[in-house]
């Protein structure tokens, strides 16, 4: 199964849920069943159109999915899927 | 009679022995320390951790750029500060303590707003800028001055338990600079994923585990010692202590150093910071909220007005200090029986810690419910304490 990370600023859209594990093999496929398993999350990560927004990088272990096959990058059993968003604070 | 020709005093060399018997570092490394000057924006929490070890390490000039004060609430985790500095300016406490630390060094104090007008002109004195900023518009500022004047950017960033690291616009020996911020970020998040007041926080020693990374890599980009994080993005989660260390590509669409550059100068970043979802609301709707002062109520309180108050935190916010008002978690405010609290026929006055959520109440119940009598108390129940009732305790 892979297993996608959920970073902080999203975890209130998954009741606090930090990881998740789908049996799907793309990104894409992996990112829809975390939003099927939490309909809020749907609107911050996903387009209307259901792409991935920009403001969002994925990786799957240390590579950019923009480097792979995007949205369609294949994952195993294994694969280690991190959502990273920008986070500013510094000083605050 | 001396036999030193290193160009450092007896007592610098003293100082930094441990650095010098290092044998990739050695005297060499010192000496470019010494020699470089960087500046550091911000000395809140990674500020602090950053200019304390460059400071003690030798860097020869620091720049310090932070128009802040210190508060009750930074000490928790800027342990460049004491109780003795609550009150007082960041950048010129920070200059006494890192002198205090090492009398061999410069340290520059800009006590004033980093902004459009005046980055260029601040940065283009020094070799490295280190960025610990706790905003996006100041973020992207801060790298598009540093690409402009092809400077390496030391980045790092914090929320609640989570980091981030990395070394933006880093020249490489073949003269190639690596990927920048708006490589890895092209645009802001929304207004509504950047934290409230209720959501934000941060583990006290996180930013000194962010921020003395950050000066491991401002060290190594100065002396060319170790390979710098340039094209890498690293995380560090302190609560399951997971780390990554993720790869950074250029963006051909990045309209500094993309493909087909957009951009030539600096732009208003709290416009372009101000993008929200599809289908909210826009900017300008969000800011038409009727508001009270402190003073206002306070006058309101002595004349005997009739008025509701509502208190939007949660309740261990509320248990911590309350002005007595009736208590609805902003997450349950559009609920049914919540709203059926809500009086119509007098003014409503809603707080929470500093004005941002009870805006977003005030803003959802009259979308939702039509509501006309809603007050933002401006500057919340810290406000109140610190203007009305200085007894009350603030967090």
């Amino acid at each position: 199964m892979a297993k996608i990370i959920i970073p902080t600023p999203l975890r209130k859209f998954t009741n606090s849920q930090s990881s998740f594990e789908s049996q799907s093999e793309t990104v894409r496929a992996v990112v829809q069943d975390l939003v099927d398993s939490n309909p809020s999350l749907g609107p911050q990560i996903l387009d209307d159109k259901g792409n991935i927004r920009s403001f969002i990088r994925i990786f799957v272990g240390e590579e950019d999915i923009n480097v792979l096959d995007g949205a369609q990058t294949a994952v195993t059993a294994g694969s280690v899927i991190s959502i990273v968003p920008a986070i500013a604070g510094g000083s605050f | 009679m001396s036999n030193n020709k290193t160009g450092f005093s007896k007592e610098e060399l003293a100082r930094y022995s441990r650095h010098i018997i290092i044998p990739e570092f050695n005297i060499e490394g010192q000496r470019k320390l010494k020699e470089a000057k960087v500046l550091c924006i911000g000395s809140g929490g990674l500020g602090s951790p950053l200019l304390l070890y460059l400071a003690a390490a030798g860097v020869g000039t620091l720049g310090i750029v932070d128009f802040d004060v210190v508060d009750d609430s930074n000490l928790q985790r800027q342990v460049l500060f004491t109780v003795d500095d609550v009150g007082k300016s960041k950048a010129e406490t920070a200059k006494k303590r890192l002198l205090a630390l090492n009398p061999h060094i410069t340290i520059n104090v800009y006590d004033t707003k980093l902004t459009s007008e005046n980055a260029l002109e601040i940065f283009k004195d020094y070799d490295v800028i280190a960025d610990g900023t706790d905003n996006f518009p100041t973020r992207y500022l801060v790298n598009d001055a540093c690409v402009l004047l092809g400077k390496p950017n030391i980045y790092a960033s914090i929320f609640r338990f989570e980091g981030q690291v990395s070394v933006f616009n880093y020249k490489d020996e073949s003269g190639e600079f690596g990927p920048n911020y708006r490589d890895l970020f092209p645009e802001p998040p929304p207004a509504e994923l950047v934290p409230n007041c209720a959501e934000g926080g941060v583990i006290g020693v996180l930013p000194g585990i962010m921020g003395s990374l950050q000066a491991n890599e401002v060290i190594k980009v100065v002396t060319k010692v170790g390979e710098p994080l340039s094209g890498k993005l690293f995380l560090f989660d302190a609560a399951t202590f997971q780390t990554r260390t993720l790869k950074v590509y250029k963006n051909k669409t990045n309209p500094l150093t993309g493909e087909n550059p957009t951009q030539t100068g600096l732009i208003d970043y709290v416009q372009f910071c101000t993008v929200q979802l599809p289908g909210a609301k826009k900017a300008s709707e969000l800011r038409e909220v009727k508001e009270i002062s402190v003073q206002d109520l306070e006058q309101w309180n002595n004349l005997g007005h009739e008025y509701q108050l509502i208190d939007v935190r949660e309740s261990y916010e509320y248990d911590i200090v309350n002005l007595d008002g009736e208590l609805i978690p902003l997450g349950k405010v559009a609920e049914k029986e919540n709203v059926a609290k809500i009086v119509t026929d007098k003014k409503v006055v809603i707080h929470c810690r500093t004005g941002k959520r009870s805006a977003d109440a005030i803003r959802e119940l009259e979308n939702l419910f039509g509501f006309d009598n809603l007050y933002n108390l401006k500057g919340g129940v810290v406000a109140w304490a610190k203007e009305i009732d200085q007894s009350l305790p603030t967090y």
